[in-house]
């Protein structure tokens, strides 16, 4: 998919996310807008054998910050793994769709999160087990900044290097928004760039929300792997949360509110003005 | 021959791991404690040394069990279940396929103290969800748990296990049945008589225990025995799921039950009993012993079984003031 292709696809998607959460009147619109580009970029163009779901070789994913999830479900909606239906079930007692990510209830998730800093550690354990099993297969793994301020992030910080899984990609949504206030002021976590290239990770930082710089983001992590690196890498992704609808940019009281019909009309008219 | 069952358990793990070759090893800085260093020695490439990060060590093992790896990750109880959080999410909710290895169990540990010693694990692994939870009293018991736990059961589980040596109690020509209480000891003659107290009683008393605790039950048993009070011994290897079937019918035939452990009683093997009891119409009493909402200390281990009343001693002190009421 070319990158203008992928750019339309990923602003059709956030009128999916500002659907889904407008229909389950709650959920959390900024972190998911902040990542979807993303998210498309990983499904429609970085990951392999994302459509043959149980081959043991495919690329996987794990979103570590879980409450984003509407961002997931749209992809893997539009990758035909959930029908159009069903994203109205979102956060309804029985639904597959969780409010956040269940890989019980929807096995397409590879894994369970929701309760923030234990996602990076389970991507982990999948890049250790394919190297185990000598698959030159990958794994990404999306975390918030805000995640950032748990422990276990720093303990999987140290160990992904040491055990060299050049097969495992993280990736940072740095949208510099958490539910108490900007993350700077919530609990600094920078310079963030300088604290994973000193736990031996190959850091990169870009625009998340230039398709171009994303996508060679993700070719140089996966050159590293192929031409024998050692080091995993982690890339630093500087998001806008709520990207895309004016309203919601960069305005904390959109971490965790749906919008209201009217709010969600203005907004997706927003992001169809944007797509033309 | 005494053997401590962490022990047991490497031993048994080292002799799986032949001919399992899906069983890789975890252990957080603890291999020569938790004896997973048997493992280690054995098959290196499928041991992963992860420093003193616990969490990390519970969410590493679950993406590798979601790789069709079986893992067993190694700590102290205590160290273990501290990280609730991450066995509860990363593990549990997602039916992750792991076994968590917490030994130095209780205060049976001794001189290390508090900090040390798991004593509200049970109690905190029997609350999730899709979680097993399982205790042997000696080292064939653990070779016979190693055997269910990497053969036939699924999902997460929790095997608890001890610091210090425990006597064979295993009898020789029984089965192993998983999940089911098992009865150890049972005096000739069975109704308990309290003559030594200055008057008779019929009272038929039972004692269930649990790992360290059965063979303190069946020392009282013995000495109890010796002063005319009939005690027979249950020994309960699984915590959860827990056989409340097996204790409907001993509920029927006793008229006092003991249970006692080397854990908080809030939680562990008495509430296993006591909510087991509760479904019943009519139910003989229950007294619990083990560590009564309270920390545990540095000391010997014999004397703080003694000090908080769970030694054989102890055992016999509680069944007689029971017998004699």
């Amino acid at each position: 998919m070319q990158v203008s292709e992928l750019t339309a696809l990923s602003n059709e998607l956030r009128i999916s996310i500002i659907d889904m959460l407008t229909e389950a009147k709650s959920g959390h619109p900024g972190g998911s807008l902040s990542a979807i580009d993303i998210l498309t970029a990983l499904f429609f163009h970085e990951m392999q054998g994302v459509d043959q779901r149980m081959s043991p070789e495919r690329d996987r994913f794990v979103l570590s910050k879980g409450h984003a999830v509407p961002a997931l479900y749209a992809v893997l909606y539009k990758k035909g793994f959930i029908p159009f239906e069903e994203l109205s079930t979102l956060r309804r007692m029985g639904s597959r769709l969780q409010g956040h990510p269940d890989r019980v209830r929807l096995p397409i998730v590879e894994a369970s999160t929701g309760s923030l800093g234990q996602g990076l550690s389970v991507a982990i354990g999948m890049a250790l087990g394919q190297k185990l099993a000598g698959h030159p297969s990958r794994v990404y793994c999306m975390i918030g900044d805000g995640e950032s301020q748990e422990g276990q992030i720093w303990e999987a910080a140290l160990s992904a290097p040491k055990f060299k899984l050049s097969n495992l990609c993280a990736i940072l949504d740095a949208n510099n928004g958490q539910i108490d206030g900007p993350v700077q002021q919530v609990m600094p976590i920078e310079p963030i760039a300088d604290k994973w290239k000193s736990f031996n990770w190959h850091v990169i930082e870009i625009d998340g929300h230039d398709m171009n710089q994303i996508l060679n983001a993700f070719r140089e992590a996966r050159t590293l792997q192929d031409e024998g690196g050692e080091k995993p890498v982690f890339i630093i992704a500087r998001t806008v949360k709520g990207k895309g609808v004016s309203f919601m940019e960069n305005k904390i009281e959109w971490h965790g509110v749906a919008p209201k019909p009217d709010e969600a009309k203005k907004a997706k008219d927003e992001i169809l003005k944007e797509r033309r | 021959m005494a053997k401590a069952t962490r022990q047991a358990f490497g031993e048994s793990l080292a002799r799986l791991g032949e001919s399992h070759p899906q069983i890789v090893v975890l252990d957080a800085d603890l291999a020569k404690s938790t004896k997973s260093e048997l493992f280690a020695k054995k098959y290196p490439d499928r041991f992963f040394e992860m420093g003193i990060s616990e969490a990390n060590m519970i969410g590493v093992a679950a993406g590798l069990s979601f790789m069709g790896k079986l893992p067993f990750l190694c700590s102290f109880g205590c160290f273990l279940t501290g990280r609730y959080d991450t066995i509860r999410l990363s593990a549990a909710y997602a039916h992750a396929n792991v076994r968590l290895i917490g030994t130095h169990a209780g205060i049976g540990i001794g001189d290390d103290g508090h900090s040390q010693m798991g004593l509200e694990d049970v109690s905190l692994m029997r609350a999730l969800p899709t979680m097993g939870v399982f205790q042997p009293m000696d080292a064939r018991e653990t070779e016979f748990i190693m055997n269910f736990l990497v053969n036939e059961w699924k999902g997460p589980a929790y095997l608890r296990l001890t610091r210090q040596n425990l006597p064979d109690l295993f009898p020789a020509n029984q089965p192993f049945e998983p999940g089911k209480l098992m009865k150890i000891r049972e005096p000739q003659n069975n109704s308990a008589t309290s003559t030594k107290l200055g008057k008779t009683s019929n009272r038929r008393v039972t004692c269930i225990g649990t790992g360290a605790t059965v063979a303190e039950a069946v020392r009282a048993s013995e000495k109890l025995e010796a002063q005319g009070v009939a005690l027979t011994v249950w020994n309960a290897h699984s915590l959860k799921p827990f056989d409340e079937i097996t204790l409907g019918r001993i509920a029927q035939n006793t008229d006092l039950i003991v249970t006692v452990e080397d854990h908080s009683v809030i939680g562990g093997l008495g509430s296993c009993v006591a909510e087991g009891l509760a479904k019943t119409t009519h139910h003989p009493r229950l007294v619990k012993l083990g560590v009564q909402d309270t920390f545990g200390e540095s000391g010997d281990p014999a004397e703080l079984y003694e000090k908080y009343g769970i030694s054989a001693d102890a055992i016999v002190r509680s069944v007689l003031e029971e017998v004699g009421k």
